[in-house]
C-alpha cells in the first residue's frame, strides 16, 4: 500500500492503460513536455514519448474530433480539456459525432475526454464550472465522476476500457486534497455503479464529485448533535445512474436530499427527483430537496463563490428541514 | 510625433508595469487570490496599440488584460480592487483579473476563453459598420488563439463584410508552456491573413513606436476604407504563464528569459527618451514617483474597500 493524491491516482490509471494497451495514447494542451496545467500528466511524456503523449494546439474541437477520428478507426485516445469549461468549444464534435456515431452506424467509440471539473479554487467564471448536465442531455455519452482516489484510478480504468465516449470528470479541487491508501493490485471499478459511502437509515443522501466530503461532513455532524442517520450515495457514474441502488436507500429511507455543485435548475438532481417521484412516490415522507450551486454564472470574489456553492452547513440544514416532515 | 503622446505612452508603459509589480506582491501576500496573468515584458505592444486608437474606438482582449484596460484609460483603483474581488471592483468582484471590463472606455474585456473574444470584435465592427460610424475596434489575442476556429471564421467574415476590424496576435511565443513552433504549421503568423486576401503587418511588440506606425495605418485602413487587418506583433513575457507559472520552468531556459530582457520595451523606450530629450533624468524620477503613488494609492484603495455585498451574487445574471 502507498498513499496517492487524488490526482497521482488519475496519472497511474493513465500510465498503467497505457502500459496495457498500445492502443491507448493521449492528446490535449500542455500534457506533455509541460506535464498538464495541474500536472495530472507529469511523468508520461518522458515514459511513452511524444507520439503517444501529444501536446496539442489549442484546438478543442480538433482535440476532440481527431479523437473521435482515431476511436472508430482502432485507437483508443483519451483527450484533456485544460478544464471542463473548455469544453464548450468542442461541444459539437461531442454531441453530435461521439455522442451518435453507434446509433447512426453501429461503429463504437472507444475514447475519453478528461474534464477538470468544480470551484472553490477562485478561477471565476470560466474556470470553474461543473457542466455534466448539458452532456446528461445527450444520449450516448457515458459521464463519469469519482470522488476518491480509488475511484479515480479505477473509473478511469474502466472509462479507457469501454467501448462508448466517456466523459470523465474530475473534480480539481480534490486534486491534492484527496489522500488514501491504495493497494498494489489493480483497481478497476466498473462504470454504472454508485457507492454507499456511509450507511444510514434516515434519510437518503444523493451526491457525486467533491460534495460528496461535504455530505460526509454534515451526515457525521447530523448524527452526534440529533441521532439522524443520513446514508450518503456517491453515484461515481452519472450516466447511465445507478437508480437500483438510489431506489433501494429510498425505499428504506423515505426521505432524500440530492447534493450536487453543478447549478440546481436543469441539473442531474432533477432528473433524479423526477424519477424518484416516478418510480418511489409511496415510499416517500417528505418532498425530495435539492442542494446545488445557484442559477448564476460563478463569481470571482472569495465570499460570493463561497456562497454560490454547496456546502456541508446548507446539505445540514436542509437535511433537518427534510427530517421534521 | 508630439511630445504629449510619447510621454504618454511612457506614463502608461510604466504604470502598467509598477501596477503588476505591485499586483504580483499582493497575490505572493495571498491578498489576491485566483488566476493572474501578468503583461510584464509586453506593455510596448498594448500601449503602442492605444495610442493609435481614438478613445472611442473599441479594445477587446483575453485574460492576460490589466495592460490593456489600465491603456484604454479606467482606473486603476476599480481595476486592482476588482483583483481583490471587492464590491468597487471594475467588474462588481464577479470577474476578477481576468474578466475586467470598462464600457465607458470602451475597453470590451477581458475574456477567459482562448480565441473567445475574437468573434466578438467581428461583430463589434459590423455594428460600427451598420451604424455608419467611423469607429475602429481591436482586438488582442495571443499567438495560442490562432490555432481555434473562432479566429478563421472571424478573419472570413471581416473580410467577406469589409469590416473595420484589426485583429492583432500578442506572439509572447509561448501558449503557456508550448512554444510556437510545436503548436503552429507556420512561423509567420501574419500569413494566415494570405487565406482571407486580407492586409497583414509584422512588427517588433518591444518597440512602442513601431508598433503604434503599424497600428496606425491599420487604424486608417480601418477608419477610411472599411478594411480588416491582421496584425503579428513579436513580443515575450517577462513572468510566467500565470502567477502559479515559474518564470523559467522546463519549457524554456533561464538564458533565454535574460537575453529578453535585455529587449525590456520601457528601458528601450526610457534611453531613447532620454537620448532624444523628450525627457530629463529629472523628468523620469518625477514619472516613477508619480506612477508609485498611484499604484500604491490603488492597493490601498482595494485594501480597504467592501467585499461585495452578498445579495449581489443574485443579481445582473438577466437585464
Ligand atoms: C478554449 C481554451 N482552452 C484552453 C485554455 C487554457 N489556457 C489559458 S491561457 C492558455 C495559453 C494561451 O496562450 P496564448 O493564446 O498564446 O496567450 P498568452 O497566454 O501567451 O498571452 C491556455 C491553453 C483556455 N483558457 N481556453
Amino acid at each position: 500500500m502507498a498513499t496517492s493524491t487524488y490526482l497521482e491516482a488519475i496519472n497511474q490509471a493513465l500510465f498503467e492503460e497505457m502500459e496495457r494497451d498500445e492502443s491507448v495514447f493521449l492528446l490535449g494542451e500542455d500534457i506533455g513536455i509541460y506535464g498538464g496545467a495541474f500536472k495530472v500528466t507529469k511523468g508520461l511524456y518522458k515514459a511513452f514519448g511524444g507520439d503517444r503523449v501529444i501536446d496539442t494546439p489549442i484546438s478543442e474541437s480538433a482535440i476532440i474530433g481527431s479523437a473521435i477520428g482515431a476511436a472508430i478507426t482502432g485507437l483508443r485516445p483519451v483527450a484533456e480539456m485544460q478544464f471542463a469549461d473548455f469544453i464548450t468549444v468542442g461541444f459539437n464534435q461531442l454531441v453530435a459525432n461521439a455522442a451518435t456515431l453507434y446509433y447512426r452506424h453501429n461503429i463504437p467509440v472507444p475514447m475519453v475526454v478528461r474534464a477538470p471539473s468544480g470551484g472553490g479554487i477562485r478561477g471565476g467564471p470560466f474556470h470553474s464550472r461543473n457542466p455534466e448536465a448539458w452532456f446528461f442531455h445527450q444520449p450516448g455519452l457515458k459521464i463519469v465522476a469519482p470522488a476518491t482516489a480509488r475511484d479515480a484510478k479505477g473509473l478511469l480504468k474502466s472509462s479507457i476500457r469501454d467501448n462508448n465516449p466517456v466523459i470523465y470528470f474530475e473534480h480539481k479541487y480534490l486534486y491534492r486534497r484527496v489522500k488514501e491508501e491504495l493497494p498494489k493490485e489493480e483497481i478497476v471499478v466498473p462504470l454504472g455503479k454508485a457507492n454507499i459511502s456511509r450507511e444510514g437509515d434516515d434519510v437518503t443522501v444523493i451526491t457525486y464529485g467533491a460534495m460528496v466530503f461535504e455530505c460526509l461532513d454534515a451526515a457525521k455532524k447530523l448524527f452526534e448533535e440529533h441521532d439522524i442517520s443520513a446514508q450518503v450515495i456517491d453515484l461515481r457514474t452519472l450516466q447511465p445512474l445507478d437508480m437500483e441502488l438510489i431506489l433501494q436507500s429510498v425505499q428504506k429511507t423515505s426521505r432524500v436530499v440530492i447534493v450536487h455543485e453543478a447549478s440546481l435548475s436543469g441539473g442531474i438532481g432533477a432528473e433524479i427527483a423526477a424519477r424518484i417521484s416516478e418510480k418511489a412516490f409511496e415510499y416517500l415522507d417528505a418532498p425530495v430537496k435539492r442542494i446545488a450551486s445557484l442559477d448564476t454564472p460563478t463569481p470571482f470574489s472569495p465570499i460570493l463563490e463561497n456562497e454560490f456553492m454547496p456546502n456541508a452547513e446548507k446539505i445540514y440544514n436542509a437535511i433537518l428541514e427534510i427530517m421534521k416532515f | 510625433m508630439k511630445k504629449e503622446k510619447l510621454v504618454w505612452m511612457y506614463r502608461m508603459m510604466l504604470l502598467i508595469r509598477r501596477f503588476e509589480e505591485r499586483a504580483a506582491q499582493m497575490y505572493g501576500m495571498q491578498k489576491i487570490g485566483g488566476f493572474c496573468h501578468l503583461y510584464i515584458g509586453q506593455e510596448a505592444t498594448g500601449v503602442g496599440t492605444v495610442a493609435a486608437m481614438r478613445p472611442e474606438d473599441y479594445l477587446i482582449s483575453a485574460y492576460r488584460d490589466h495592460g490593456h484596460i489600465l491603456a484604454k484609460g479606467s482606473d486603476p483603483k476599480a481595476v486592482m480592487a476588482e483583483l481583490y474581488g471587492k464590491g468597487t471592483g471594475i467588474s462588481k468582484g464577479k470577474g476578477g483579473s481576468m474578466h475586467l471590463f470598462d464600457i465607458e472606455k470602451r475597453y470590451l474585456g477581458g475574456h477567459g476563453i482562448v480565441a473567445g473574444q475574437i468573434p466578438l470584435a467581428t461583430g463589434v465592427g459590423f455594428a460600427i459598420k451598420y451604424r455608419e460610424e467611423d469607429g475602429v475596434v481591436v482586438v488582442s489575442f495571443g499567438e495560442g488563439a490562432v490555432h481555434q476556429g473562432a479566429f478563421h471564421e472571424s478573419l472570413n467574415l471581416a473580410k467577406l463584410w469589409k469590416l473595420p476590424v484589426i485583429y492583432l496576435i500578442e506572439n509572447n511565443r509561448y501558449g503557456m508552456g508550448t512554444p510556437l513552433e510545436r503548436a503552429s504549421a507556420v512561423w509567420d503568423l501574419s500569413q494566415k491573413a494570405c487565406s482571407y486576401d486580407m492586409a497583414r503587418d509584422t512588427v517588433d511588440g518591444m518597440d512602442v513606436l513601431a508598433v503604434y506606425d503599424v497600428m496606425e495605418k491599420a487604424v486608417n485602413r480601418a477608419r477610411k476604407e472599411s478594411e480588416p487587418t491582421l496584425i503579428e506583433a513579436r513580443t515575450y513575457r517577462f513572468r510566467g504563464h500565470s502567477m502559479s507559472d515559474p518564470v523559467h520552468s522546463h519549457y524554456r531556459t533561464r538564458e533565454e528569459v535574460e537575453d529578453q530582457k535585455l529587449k525590456d520595451p520601457l528601458k528601450g523606450f526610457q534611453e531613447k527618451l532620454l537620448k532624444d530629450k523628450v525627457l530629463t533624468k529629472e523628468d523620469i524620477k518625477e514619472i516613477e514617483s508619480e506612477t508609485k503613488r498611484i499604484v500604491l494609492d490603488s492597493v490601498d484603495f482595494a485594501e480597504k474597500s467592501a467585499e461585495p455585498e452578498l445579495d449581489s451574487r443574485f443579481e445582473d445574471v438577466y437585464v
